[in-house]
């Protein structure tokens, strides 16, 4: 068993978690449990990206799924209440209809992907070995994809920082995470 | 396949399996507290799979992932365990004078 066939036991054992936390998900009542094992399936995902060598991918799931989004999930659940009204199963039903249609089209559009680990995809033939040919002697650090984001595309990364940042101050607004306002009208 | 490398490659899956019993307390705990404990276990548990699965597949990047979510597992367990006693996250750790007393202080 080589190194390859390993990773990929462990992709597909996480994989199987991977869902099972979405299904506990999806039936829980208790908002706080959601809130709790959407941290854990952050965490599990960004094994995963360990896993695939996307190590630059696995620290910004890392840090914004089971890190940031779990207190601004915290911080939604206080403003409402703690468990979830039980649903009936057929109520969305059209959106069972959507899912289906769309996870049909993600399943035949998989035949046309090529083999995991292929040396001759677009993405190893074309433009992204012009980037690994590049980066060592332009940039010179090692990772390619820290180079690509920061320095290629740094514009495009400074208008994304941008966007998060005003997401992030609304969401902080809208959410209250402060509490000061809630203080002054129980004090006063 | 060398002896070290089998044993890495059994350390991850009794880990993977202690990662899945983890996640059965998580979808059973009965109360907020089981459930507290259990993300931060399954954390942990995350954080020694990564450095051990770095070292059996060879690649060093893991282990610096591994400490990042060793320091993002601290924080997210203080963040949901200050939330749940003071709602809201502006509260110093060292306040931690009881809300009902302060609020007879402030009626004195």
């Amino acid at each position: 068993m080589n190194g390859a066939e390993i990773t990929q036991v462990f992709d597909y054992l996480l994989m199987v978690m991977l869902l099972a936390i979405s299904i506990a998900v999806i039936r829980l009542q208790n908002l706080f449990a959601v809130v709790v094992l959407t941290g854990a399936y952050s965490l599990i995902a960004a094994a995963w990206f360990v896993s695939l060598s996307a190590a630059d991918v696995a620290i910004t799931e890392a840090a914004v799924g089971a890190g940031i989004s779990t207190v601004l999930l915290l911080a939604a659940m206080l403003l409402t209440s703690r468990e979830a009204k039980p649903t009936s199963a057929f109520r969305h039903w059209s959106a069972l209809v959507v899912m289906t249609a769309a996870g049909a089209a993600v399943f035949y559009a998989l035949g046309d992907l090529p083999v995991y680990g292929s040396a001759d995809t677009p993405a190893n033939t074309g433009v992204g070995m012009d980037y690994i040919t590049r980066t060592p002697e332009e940039i010179n650090i090692p990772n390619v994809v820290t180079a690509v984001l920061a320095s290629y595309r740094g514009f495009d990364t400074m208008g994304e920082v941008f966007v998060v940042f005003a997401a992030g101050v609304g969401v902080a607004l809208l959410l209250n995470l402060s509490g000061r306002g809630r203080r002054e009208e129980g004090g006063e | 396949m060398t002896f070290s490398a089998f044993v890495d490659i059994l350390v991850a899956l009794i880990l993977t399996i202690a990662m899945a019993l983890m996640l059965t307390r998580l979808f059973l705990g009965p109360t907020l507290y089981d459930r507290v404990l259990a993300v931060n276990a399954f954390g942990t548990k995350i954080v020694l799979f990564l450095a051990v699965f770095s070292l059996a597949v060879g690649r060093g990047d893991g282990l610096d992932i591994a400490l990042l979510y060793a320091l993002i597992n601290f924080v997210a367990t203080i963040a949901i365990l200050k939330f749940f006693s003071y709602r809201s996250l502006e509260v110093a750790l060292h306040d931690s004078e009881p809300r009902t007393a302060r609020k007879d202080a402030e009626g004195r």
